[in-house]
């Protein structure tokens, strides 16, 4: 950070002024200005306790000293004075390295700049040793076709790694979801399970579109009978009537997106509503609750957040665990 | 008298004096000149102010306490970028009055929290932590859904922020109370939330 020389003089001054402060007043106390003498009692005394005229303790004194220039030493090695940049160039970020050619809060390119003009950035530094590190092991995932890349149990670790640390939040540790977040291991996909599209679902976010009653004109009383209608599709027992009721509602447009016998479309990732996966819950009560309010889940694009090499092992893990048999 | 140890020791007005006066080299040195930085007043590139919603979301982050918890300020340490994202910068919070950087992390960082969670996870999340992260041991904070906005003192919080250099226009002001009221408290912070770190990702 580059600041006007008014500031950085400011700066200076006042630092070396009061350090030099601190070690007149060390001298100062150190000179016995009392009329007493060394070790004779100040005369008086409080409850028996008498003050005596002792002088500093030494050890004290000496701590206080090595203060002081151990405060020298530091801000003639790091920056610290102003727009002193230390003996020893060292930079904790690349923040504002580029802050006077215009290079702000970019950091490769203020990365590059640092590198060129010889400055040690600490950030810069890890990241350079991380990239050194696992830069060529993901570059590599990355090379191998995922199809391949399922079979390495080594990548499917880091892969678990990453989904831990990025994805349980929602998915759940074990990967098998919650109420509203998809159960990854029933192999029951909204928008497919292939690999190419597990991947696109990772690196772009998926949207849900389910408004209330599906946007159609469906009355509040047929809700019930299309419960029905939808509960029993999977081929639970239910009311045979009610259901036939609720299918001709289910006829005034539902299938548009969940097909004609229910079975949804992966292309909108409308649900199968014939398996026994449910992302929000298959009993009476949440299948009403869904059709009511309608649903629209969110998954997040991965790719600005965690970059694609990342999502490409992930995408692997994320397979594996509808694949363990194959595995 | 004799001006010396024994007689400022013995005004207390005095040595109050003097050691206000002792301290403030400390400020004058650390806090005046970021006062007159470019790097701490000027917003980095696609910085945009609060809208009237993530602004009253921004006081329920507050009244809630949950700066006790939640930093928003990502160090320049690797650990910490691969996990959170790039290191926070001062231009990101120049218009934040008070800026909500926090130092006590039980839970994580959330500097740049917005989008990395769909609205829904973060219902879910607040009513109850446990439901989708269940070693989480934050509290759960249920009332958000029930509580409204009447949106009130939107417009006046917004002018007091445009006094201190948000560059809030007339019309968004006029729209505040629209733009809140009947809305809940939990559209708000998450509104809020959505919005952390979207200048700088």
């Amino acid at each position: 950070m580059l600041m006007s020389s008014f500031w950085s003089v400011w700066i200076t001054v006042i630092t070396l002024f009061v350090i030099a402060a601190c070690f007149i007043l060390l001298q100062l106390c150190n000179k016995n200005h009392t009329d007493v003498e060394e070790g004779k009692s100040m005369g008086h005394s409080f409850d028996g306790i008498e003050e005596l005229n002792n002088p500093l303790p030494k050890w004290w004194k000496y701590m206080y000293l090595i203060t002081i220039v151990f405060g020298l030493a530091y801000l003639a090695l790091y920056p610290g004075l102003g727009n002193w940049k230390g003996l020893l160039q060292w930079n904790s970020s690349n923040q504002s390295v580029g802050y006077e050619k215009g290079i702000k809060e970019d950091s490769k390119a203020a990365t590059e700049l640092a590198a060129k003009e010889g400055r040690y950035v600490q950030y810069d530094a890890e990241m350079k040793k991380a990239d050194e590190t696992y830069g060529p092991i993901f570059a590599a995932y990355l090379k191998t076709p995922l199809e391949e890349l399922v079979k390495d149990k080594e990548a499917l670790n880091v892969g678990k790694r990453l989904f831990v640390q990025n994805c349980a939040q929602c998915h759940g540790s074990d990967a098998r979801g919650g109420k509203g977040f998809p159960n990854l291991t029933d192999n029951s996909w909204l928008y497919g399970g292939d690999l190419a599209t597990i991947k696109t679902s990772i690196m772009n976010g998926r949207n849900g579109m389910m408004p209330p009653k599906g946007g159609l004109p469906i009355q509040d009383s047929e809700l019930k009978a299309l419960t029905e209608y939808i509960f029993t599709l999977n081929g639970r027992e239910g009311d045979k009537e009610l259901a036939a009721q609720g299918h001709a509602s289910f006829m005034k447009g539902c299938f548009a997106c969940h097909g004609m016998d229910g079975s949804g479309n992966k292309f909108m990732g409308a649900p199968n509503l014939k398996d026994k996966a449910w992302v929000y819950g298959g009993t009476r009560k949440a299948i009403l609750e869904s059709i009511k309010n309608g649903r629209s889940g969110v998954m997040p694009a991965w790719k600005d957040i965690l970059g694609e090499e990342k999502v490409h092992v992930i995408t692997a893990y994320v397979y594996s665990l509808s694949h363990q048999a194959k595995k | 008298m004799k001006f010396n140890h024994e007689f400022i020791e013995k005004n207390i007005g005095l040595l109050g004096i003097f050691t206000v006066i002792a301290i403030s080299f400390g400020g004058l040195v650390q806090i005046t000149p970021l006062i007159f930085q470019k790097d701490t007043t000027v917003p980095v590139e696609g910085l945009r102010p609060y809208t009237a919603l993530e602004l009253e979301g921004r006081d329920i982050y507050i009244r809630e306490g949950c700066y006790n918890c939640h930093s928003q300020m990502i160090r320049p340490l690797r650990a910490e970028t691969e996990r959170y994202g790039h290191y926070s910068v001062a231009g990101e919070s120049v218009w934040d009055h008070p800026f909500q950087w926090g130092s006590k992390r039980t839970g994580p960082d959330l500097a740049r929290v917005g989008g990395r969670y769909s609205d829904k996870w973060h219902e879910v999340h607040l009513i109850d932590p446990r439901a989708v992260v269940p070693q989480s041991n934050m509290p759960g904070f249920p009332w958000l859904m029930d509580n409204k906005l009447d949106g009130k003192l939107t417009a006046d919080k917004m002018e007091i922020f445009r006094n201190f250099g948000v560059p809030y226009t007339d019309e968004d002001i006029k729209g505040a109370k629209a733009a809140v009221e009947g809305k809940t408290e939990m559209q708000a912070l998450i509104a809020y939330l959505q919005s952390l770190g979207h200048a700088l990702k």
